[in-house]
């Protein structure tokens, strides 16, 4: 849609000279922004875990010293945030969600991801296969720390980074998709960036 | 790709409405109250927030997202709009936009941030620079509903001259019975003031908040550090965590 001219209004185009191109509404930003509907968890390794549970009520289950033994990347990313920020070019080491879903037995159309503290999550099971997410624990080199989700975070950076969901506990798979916290709200079910998912109907 | 729908349906899609600026007021050197009247607005909750968009003559656009600073009230929407220097929105909204002028707006938007007229609890608000915005609307929106819920603020700013809405929330400090208005100042305090400058602390949360006995809905609104720090207090002092909401303004946010 065409929006209502605003006579003066330029607006910054990015970087000078640079190509960028960002998903719509979005600008860019050298900060890491936080977004978070409460206080900041502090969940220690030592009781850490993290639970896949399938439609059949099946559980896969595996704590901190199990993360750190399977084997990491380090996907480069952008991250777009429903707030309205992009960052490009994050640094992030994790395990793929391909790893921990190898020995799963599931044929769910949906995952719910749980949070320490509550928070939940809803997207396609698909979204969550194929290279396109991970369970993080270092961010540029560094521990996660708890404000941005630590010690272990999803990263679906394909998805508006409220689908990452911080401080990540565990997936449930199902045939039925059950919205999240955000997606209660309002926000939308899927949250494309690049169709401007921001918000149901949209 | 088929997707189930999502049950409830409970807000409409939201639309961009043409929204224009009917009066405005400076509330610092750097802030100012924008008043729009927005036709068909379908009224929102204090705490709740707008998306506004901006459109360049070549088509470029972007968008940002401001609290609203008060209670439903037909087709009025205000929103307190802080300069950021070098930013790209609030500069033309403050500097250019004028009376009769149209920008785009849709919302409202969250409804995790919002203290609902029907709550009886005490409210505990912790407010850090521009982050008093949403909460001023639950202040004026208590009033507006004469609503008995108890109130306390504690309101963070730099220096005396950076408080928005200071003679308002004298006169309702006064007037709206079972409000409480406590300041910290950061930088710079007013003459005759008994403490030195300082951030927000322990103390002060406890001298001018609730006891955590009293189950109080506690929102904090302010700057990322600003938030951590006071829901770290409030988790430390014993408030159940599924009672403190919060809003974080990030470095690069407005």
């Amino acid at each position: 849609m065409g929006g209502i001219v605003s006579p003066g209004f330029r607006g910054r185009r990015g970087p000078e000279g640079g190509e960028v191109t960002l998903p719509p509404g979005q600008y860019l930003t050298e900060d890491f922004p936080v977004l978070t509907a409460g206080p900041t968890l502090r969940v220690p390794t030592d009781t850490w875990e993290f639970v896949i549970v399938t439609e059949a009520g099946e559980k896969h289950r595996w704590d901190w010293k199990q993360l750190m033994a399977l084997p990491s990347e380090r996907p480069t990313v952008d991250l777009h945030c429903v707030t309205k920020w992009s960052k490009l070019h994050t640094d992030w080491q994790g395990v793929s969600l391909d790893v921990l879903f190898e020995g799963v037995d599931t044929a769910a159309d949906y995952a719910l991801v749980h949070s320490y503290g509550g928070y939940t999550t809803n997207l396609p099971f698909e979204d969550l296969r194929n290279g396109q997410a991970w369970i993080v624990y270092r961010f540029d080199g560094e521990d996660l720390t708890p404000e941005h989700g630590g010690p272990a975070r999803l990263l679906v950076p394909h998805l508006y980074l409220w689908k990452s969901a911080k401080w990540v506990r565990g997936i449930t798979l199902s045939d039925e998709d059950t919205p999240g916290f955000w997606e209660s709200a309002g926000y939308h079910d899927y949250g494309d960036p690049w169709r401007e998912q921001r918000y149901q109907g949209d | 790709m088929a997707r189930a729908a999502v049950s409830g349906g409970l807000s409409p899609r939201l639309v961009w409405r043409a929204a224009r600026l009917v009066e405005f007021r400076d509330e610092t050197p750097s802030a100012r109250t924008l008043v729009f009247d927005v036709p068909d607005w379908p009224g929102h909750l204090p705490g709740q927030h707008v998306d506004v968009r901006l459109t360049a003559e070549d088509g470029y656009s972007t968008e940002r997202s401001y609290s609203i600073a008060t209670p439903a009230d037909g087709t009025r929407v205000a929103l307190t709009v802080q300069l950021v220097e070098d930013g790209e929105v609030s500069p033309y909204l403050i500097e250019t936009l004028s009376v009769g002028d149209v920008i785009e707006l849709r919302g409202p938007v969250g409804g995790w941030f919002v203290w609902r007229s029907a709550d009886p609890a005490p409210v505990l608000l912790i407010g850090g620079g521009s982050g008093i915005v949403p909460l001023m609307a639950m202040i004026r929106a208590r009033r507006a509903a004469g609503s008995k819920a108890l109130f306390r603020l504690i309101y963070s700013s730099r220096t005396p001259e950076d408080r928005y809405y200071a003679d308002e929330l004298r006169t309702r400090a006064r007037d709206d019975f079972g409000l409480d208005v406590s300041y910290v100042y950061t930088r710079k305090t007013p003459e005759g003031w008994p403490l030195p400058p300082r951030r927000l602390g322990v103390a002060d949360v406890n001298n001018g908040g609730w006891p955590p006995d009293f189950q109080p809905a506690c929102f904090v609104c302010g700057p990322t550090g600003f938030v951590e720090a006071v829901a770290d207090i409030l988790i430390a002092l014993g408030h159940d965590a599924r009672r403190v909401k919060t809003e974080r303004f990030g470095p690069s946010g407005t």
